[in-house]
């Protein structure tokens, strides 16, 4: 009676019907199992309907795919993956000669890296839509990306650093950006034997200015630490705002198998860092100069070209030298997760193997440093007393919490990666009032906000490491994915699983018409500084500098200017650079040639893009128009003629010539 | 709009089966979904548990299941609600009392333990089996300290080639795909 009910309700809405059968069906079909926690009308709450915008932006890291996901929340559509640390060669990141820069690194040019935190720029505390930041693990570099163009602005490498996992996230008005490293290692990096750990290896966090007006990215100074794995990170705001909360695992400071070796010691550590006494300590000349070199990419906005500065200048504080600027808090069993409440009192910290969640209370922690309130030191960091700076206890949770995400109404939602399933607790009173199973093994979480002051609220999105059967089986590897659940009642109610790309390690979410209102649409070409941009098909011209050609060509609907070049010789190095004339929203031109050891490119309405092609054999090579681009898309082609490298061919190009 | 009608007739139809077919789980995952329980999955029937694949090399649930030596345990663990924890990717190691170690207990102690009110109680005990880490008996060294799911922790001794984890004897062990199960002759029973 009650499914009958529901049913006629919900076919009242009419185009919902084919939705929720759909859902429905499959749930049924397969074990019944999505019919568990699916809300009643989930199928209403997820749809955006044809032409509709999502509410929400959600950024998504793409992991070990190095790049980040750009999706619709509630729809959970991908919109974009935006390329950062990997080559990309569906658009020629990475590949064209305006965009390699970004990837070179003190190791010379790396292709790939392993994305893991996106972290939105915020004005006291809210959100401000300039800016996202995301860190590279392997090679350890932060990325500032571009809100406007959701391009990448920026890539600066972190020295002295190692697995740059604790990163990048900022101060309450995106003044600093932090970086720390899973990994400790000697430092300066020198041959030593791994057994001599204890002894030679050191911890460094680095503090990252942020230009206030341009989001500029610069080392301003790093911090040498004991050998422990520093692992998540959180800035302070409201009264904690000037401290950053790291937690720390392998206390142990163990080099070999730390699945057990890094499990013995009932406590590691939460680090409270100061960074403006760092930076005080920083400006009274405390610092002590190294030299380890670190690559600083940047892509101009007016050549739309990017560079890379080699620099090999750090400055390092010993804490030794810094005294309140650090501080040890004890926090039970491997801390993963570091969080902190939106009013920046409470700091939540979790390990995989701990069976409870401590809560630290900011202010406890303000009155046991003034008290000196200590449990001893760890090479002179002060370590504070457990029951001095505990607020309370969420006590059994679940089994393997995670991490913490906030809502607008005084509840906390932890991930809980071995139970797998997300708890709702009360912020103060530390009761779980409710639960959910997740498919499977959650890591992250995010609520829309939910590390703001005000979070949105409304969702909790779940970021599982393990997909299994949740979708048709694709083979040994399955897709990532992601779930979201309706967070705006008193119970969750999971509405929507959505595949993902790489692996969705973490994501953060925000208003839609935070970003929509800024939207770039098109490069204006009269702004186009690239030097090798031409602005008409008049300017069109191939020039030889020895055995370099530069094609200097135009692309508008539906052909390339020139389109017929002669003149080509075996051991040639033909550079395109291409440039698109249309000034028209999502009208890219791609560009390929046949044979290219190189990618594709794709070039927006304004842009210069500029392709490498060394021809390996005599005859003739087609080039065309590869993004479907209009009605005679298919017509956007043209000839090379590669001869002989003796061959006394002229160099000549044409459009439209008859004969 | 004659395919509206047919549409929305098919999709009553299909949902009224639909919802035949899966009506009872619907509820009873309902009822536990909406339930604070004090730890572990709640979605039984619908966890990792319940993925289908005879494919891959048998999970400690299944290699558990398989075991007649081990119905006690397997029953205990579908009690607590545990069943899906140890089907998910882990990896753990599992100390599992076969039942004649269970029989040692006072007698009417798993009676009273698979009763639905000691349910806290018994996950506890059994959450004091399962660590972490997929722990080989060459990892195993005297003295070696363990930290269990359930927060406490147990010691392994290693004497002349004897292997003992608390006062009970490992026996023997199995391994699977999300971890190794180590048989042992006593219940573990944690220290408040």
């Amino acid at each position: 009676m009650k499914h009958t009910t529901k049913i006629t309700s919900l076919f009242k809405r009419g185009i919902l019907g084919s939705l929720l059968l759909t859902t429905i069906v499959v749930g049924c079909k397969h074990s019944g199992k999505n019919t568990a926690v699916i809300g009643d009308d989930a199928a209403s709450k997820v749809y955006v309907a044809p032409g509709k915008y999502d509410d929400f932006y959600l950024f998504t890291s793409g992991g070990f795919s190095g790049q980040m996901g750009v999706y619709g929340l509630p729809s959970g559509r991908l919109f974009k993956v935006i390329p950062i640390f990997s080559q990309n060669a569906e658009n020629g990141w990475g590949y064209s000669e305006e965009t390699k820069p970004m990837l070179q690194t003190s190791h010379g040019f790396v292709p790939w890296g392993d994305s893991h935190h996106p972290q939105l720029s915020r004005v006291d505390g809210m959100y401000d839509g300039r800016w996202i930041f995301i860190n590279e693990n392997n090679t350890p570099r932060i990325a500032r990306l571009d809100l406007k163009s959701f391009t990448t602005s920026e890539i600066i490498e972190i020295p002295n650093c190692a697995g740059n996992h604790s990163s990048p996230y900022c101060t309450e008005n995106t003044e600093y950006l932090i970086a720390g490293g899973r990994f400790s290692i000697p430092v300066p990096n020198k041959d030593v034997p791994i057994s001599t750990y204890k002894e030679n290896f050191k911890g460094v966090l680095s503090l990252v200015k942020v230009g206030p007006t341009d989001g500029k990215l610069d080392l301003a100074v790093q911090i040498v630490l004991p050998p422990f794995d520093y692992d998540k990170v959180r800035g302070g705001k409201g009264p904690s705002k000037d401290w950053f909360f790291v937690t720390c695992y392998n206390s142990e400071k163990a080099n070999t198998m730390l699945e057990v070796n890094a499990s013995q010691n009932d406590k590691d550590f939460v680090l409270a860092v100061n960074w403006k006494k760092a930076i005080e300590y920083l400006n009274a000349g405390k610092a002590k100069e190294m030299n380890t070199p670190y690559c600083h990419n940047k892509m101009d906005e007016s050549t739309q070209t990017a560079t890379s500065e080699t620099l090999k200048s750090e400055k390092m504080l010993d804490p030794k030298d810094c005294p309140g600027m650090l501080y040890y808090m004890p926090c039970p069993k491997s801390p993963h997760g570091c969080d902190v409440s939106p009013d920046g009192e409470y700091i939540t910290a979790s390990g995989k193997l701990a069976a409870m969640i401590p809560v630290f209370s900011y202010s406890k922690m303000a009155k046991a440093i003034e008290s000196k309130t200590f449990d001893g030191d760890v090479e002179g960091i002060p370590i504070l007393k457990y029951d001095a700076v505990i607020a309370g206890v969420v006590q059994k949770p679940g089994l393997g919490p995670l991490h913490t995400e906030f809502d607008d109404k005084g509840y906390a939602y932890t991930s809980m990666f071995l139970s797998s399933e997300i708890v709702k607790w009360k912020l103060g009173t530390w009761e779980v009032v409710d639960r959910i199973p997740v498919y499977y093994s959650i890591g992250h979480l995010c609520v829309p906000g939910g590390d703001t002051k005000k979070p949105y609220g409304k969702y909790v999105i779940a970021l599982d490491k393990i997909t299994k059967d949740r979708y048709l089986p694709t083979g040994p590897e399955e897709c990532q994915s992601a779930q979201l659940i309706d967070i705006s009642g008193e119970k969750m109610k999971m509405i929507l699983d959505f595949p993902t790309i790489g692996e969705p390690h973490y994501a953060q979410a925000i208003a839609a018409d935070m970003l929509t209102k800024n939207n770039q649409k098109i490069y204006k070409l009269e702004d186009n500084k690239n030097p090798n941009a031409i602005k008409s098909e008049a300017e069109s011209k191939v020039v030889r500098k020895g055995n370099e050609v530069h094609i200097y060509m135009s692309c508008i609907r539906s052909h390339f200017a020139p389109d017929n070049i002669e003149g080509i010789k075996l051991g040639d190095v033909v550079y395109f650079h291409l440039t698109n004339l249309e000034q028209d929203w999502d009208v890219p031109h791609g560009f390929a040639v046949k044979g290219n050891n190189n990618s594709e490119l794709l070039v927006m309405p304004g842009e210069t893009r500029t392709l490498k092609w060394v021809p390996d054999e005599v005859g003739i090579v087609p080039f065309y128009c590869s993004d479907f681009c209009s009605a005679l898309h298919q017509e956007m082609q043209g000839y090379i003629r590669v001869s002989d490298k003796n061959s006394k061919v002229e160099l000549k190009w044409s459009l439209n010539e008859q004969k | 709009m004659k395919k509206n009608i047919l549409l929305t007739t098919v999709a009553a139809v299909v949902l009224l089966f639909g919802m035949n077919s899966c009506g009872n789980k619907e509820e009873n995952n309902t009822s536990e979904a909406t339930t604070v329980a004090p730890a572990a999955n709640p979605s039984a029937g619908g966890g990792a548990a319940s993925v289908k694949d005879d494919d891959s090399q048998p999970n400690i649930v299944k290699v558990a299941s398989g075991s007649k030596d081990h119905t006690t345990l397997v029953a205990a663990v579908k009690a607590a609600e545990l069943v899906d924890v140890l089907a998910q990717s882990g990896p753990y190691t599992v100390f599992a009392p076969t039942n004649a170690a269970f029989d040692l207990l006072p007698k009417g102690t798993v009676e009273g333990l698979l009763k639905p009110e000691k349910k806290a109680d018994l996950q506890n005990i059994l959450q004091y089996h399962v660590t972490t880490s997929m722990y080989s008996e060459s990892m195993f060294r005297d003295g070696l300290k363990l930290g269990m799911a359930n927060g406490g922790s147990v010691v392994i001794s290693k004497k002349d080639g004897k292997l003992m984890v608390n006062d009970a004897n490992i026996v023997g062990h199995v391994a699977a795909s999300n971890g190794i199960i180590y048989i042992i002759d006593k219940v573990l029973l944690p220290t408040q």
